[in-house]
């Protein structure tokens, strides 16, 4: 899961500079595959601002998975019966998997899983901001993967059509996965809401307290989006923040209908004239507040990552040991 | 001659509960891959559970549903090994909270899945054939938990000093619940007579086998041991459970009669 626009800055490359340490062949080579819609593989020659801002986006989507597990994590155990409780493991796992892919995919640009954990540690790298709310009710699980799944799905969509290849084939398989996790969490509503007074009232007190924080995570409006044009040109980026915003409210108030819940804004309505549903203010000061550190859950989240990987220092240290010995002992064997 | 439903139950609790401690990992791991290793872990144990449960919902009839048994049923209803509601840490009481050792959890999935192996095996020739084809199903995926446990075991005992202080403090805390497995309950006599369960008494020597041979790989010793024997199986748990039902029932049981 992973919905906020991908261009926020952050601390974790140095500057971008269109540092030439190339020929102007690799240049020209590497343009003339961009215009072409083709892919850049991770042996091509490619200019260094483009890695790092891959760099910096796949790995901010990584760590949006992987933090993005403590949310709907929180309710594992609490589960109210055993499929649901199966269904939500297995989709925490998948975003695990994600994270996984994703570091992967972004190791061939030539950094380590742990630099790239390093940067989330620290606090310099960004993950999801919509990760900083709180899950207060059962509900919330259904509608994180009915909303913010579903927005995921209209941000990573076009990624499947980047222009670096691992990114690109990874976001093949994520998006089949969130797609899956959308359906389970509407279907998760639809039963909900056919159910007691008190379910339907858990159902929308998420969708008021998630409705929001969804249109901001598809990020600022076009005018103040700092990375989008550089993105645009190379293919990292397909479609505009205010575009997607757009096409994911034009898609879900239908879905709400269906549902039977109200969406928290009264200037929602469908203009005639644009074929587009108009929407109210996105409060972006609390949007940007939350992005910087200042969010209701960003201490506990970042905490919690940093506490796991210290606490497995000594797992992960008992396996390279025995690594290590197993190596000398056949070693040894051979000798 | 009916299948006792206790016996299906004892079977179906030591999934849910241990299901549900698996679980607690969960965006806790030590390492992603292992994260996401101990949630099949628990999406295995859970899937196992609700196959039991429906079965002896079945065997029950009523109102009973898969739910109603692992939701609706009270500590001392509940008839798994104690070994497996124990918190990922060592001996501490019930409202004592410590942080989570994932030796413990390693040791404690390790020492479970090399008894049930057996049991799956034994019980695909169950005369209960449904509970036969749950068994063949859980075979093959225990055989992966203890795969992965014992590789983690070995690593532990034998990587660095530290891994291996804790996989033995690990071995000297949980070994001693083990001596409930050799008990025999009433429903698994019963279970037993009928041909549907198994004596898992005959399979101590093999399980012996199995654990002896994993100790001494990892360089790990087994303690001797003397004293209290648990009876989770017969209702009889440690302080633990009840935290464990408490949380993993509170919400279904404030809305008794919704559907989810």
């Amino acid at each position: 899961m992973y919905t906020q626009a991908m261009d926020i800055p952050d601390d974790s490359g140095k500057k971008l500079a269109a540092v030439s340490n190339a020929t102007s062949e690799q240049e020209a080579a590497f343009e003339a595959r961009i215009d072409a819609d083709g892919r850049i593989e991770p042996q091509d020659w490619m200019p260094e601002a483009y890695r790092k801002t891959l760099v910096r986006q796949i790995s901010q989507h990584a760590h949006s998975e992987i933090v993005g597990m403590l949310p709907e994590g929180n309710w594992i155990s609490r589960a109210p019966s055993l499929k649901r409780k199966a269904i939500l493991i297995a989709k925490v796992q998948d975003e695990g998997g994600h994270g996984l892919y994703l570091y992967s995919a972004a190791e061939t640009l030539g950094t380590s899983r742990d630099q790239m954990l390093e940067g989330l540690h620290s606090g310099k790298a960004k993950y999801s901001s919509i990760f900083n709310y709180p899950t207060l009710n059962w509900a919330d699980v259904g509608v994180i993967g009915w909303l913010v799944d579903g927005a995921a799905i209209m941000n990573q969509v076009p990624l499947c059509r980047c222009s670096y290849g691992p990114y690109a084939r990874a976001m093949v398989r994520v998006c089949k996965e969130e797609s899956f996790h959308q359906r389970q969490g509407y279907e998760a509503l639809l039963v909900m809401m056919k159910g007691t007074d008190e379910q339907r009232a858990m159902v929308q007190d998420a969708v008021n307290r998630y409705w929001w924080k969804c249109l901001a995570m598809f990020g600022p409006p076009d005018a103040d989006s700092p990375h989008s044009a550089q993105g645009m040109r190379w293919g990292i980026k397909r479609i505009s923040n205010d575009d997607l915003r757009q096409k994911f409210i034009d898609a879900t108030v239908p879905q709400a209908k269906v549902l039977g819940v109200t969406l928290p804004d009264p200037d929602l309505k469908w203009n005639e004239a644009r074929g587009h549903y108009d929407y109210g203010q996105i409060d972006w000061a609390e949007f940007w507040n939350t992005v910087e550190g200042n969010g209701p859950c960003n201490k506990e989240r970042l905490a919690t990552r940093v506490k796991a990987h210290n606490d497995g220092q000594w797992v992960r240290d008992a396996a390279q040991a025995y690594a290590r010995k197993q190596k000398e002992r056949a070693l040894k064997e051979a000798a | 001659m009916s299948t006792p439903i206790d016996y299906l139950l004892h079977l179906a609790d030591n999934a849910v509960v241990l299901g549900q401690r698996n679980a607690e990992w969960c965006g806790h791991g030590p390492i992603l891959e292992e994260d996401m290793a101990l949630a099949n872990v628990s999406l295995d144990l859970i899937g196992q559970a609700r196959l039991l449960y429906q079965r002896a919902a079945e065997l029950k009839g009523g109102d009973a549903t898969e739910d109603k048994l692992a939701y609706f049923r009270g500590p001392h209803e509940f008839r798994n090994y104690t070994l497996l509601e124990l918190p990922h840490h060592g001996a501490l009481v019930g409202y004592a909270a410590a942080d989570r050792d994932y030796a413990t959890t390693i040791v404690r999935n390790f020492l479970y899945s090399a008894l049930m192996v057996h049991v799956w095996d034994g019980l695909q020739q169950s005369a209960d054939a449904s509970l036969a084809a749950i068994a063949a199903k859980s075979l093959k995926e225990t055989s992966y938990h203890l795969h992965h446990s014992r590789d983690w075991l070995v690593r532990m005992g034998d990587g660095t000093e530290e891994s291996h202080a804790r996989a033995q403090a690990a071995v000297n805390h949980l070994m001693p619940y083990t001596e409930e497995f050799w008990t025999t309950s009433p429903a698994e006599g019963a279970a037993v007579a009928a041909k549907i369960g198994i004596d898992v008494w005959a399979l101590r020597p093999a399980w012996d086998a199995l654990v002896n041979e994993a100790l001494a790989e990892a360089t790990l010793t087994r303690p001797n041991f003397h004293g209290y024997v648990t009876e989770g199986k017969i209702g009889l748990h440690s302080e633990h459970l009840s935290y464990l039902l408490g949380e993993m029932q509170g919400l279904a049981r404030a809305h008794p009669g919704a559907t989810w």
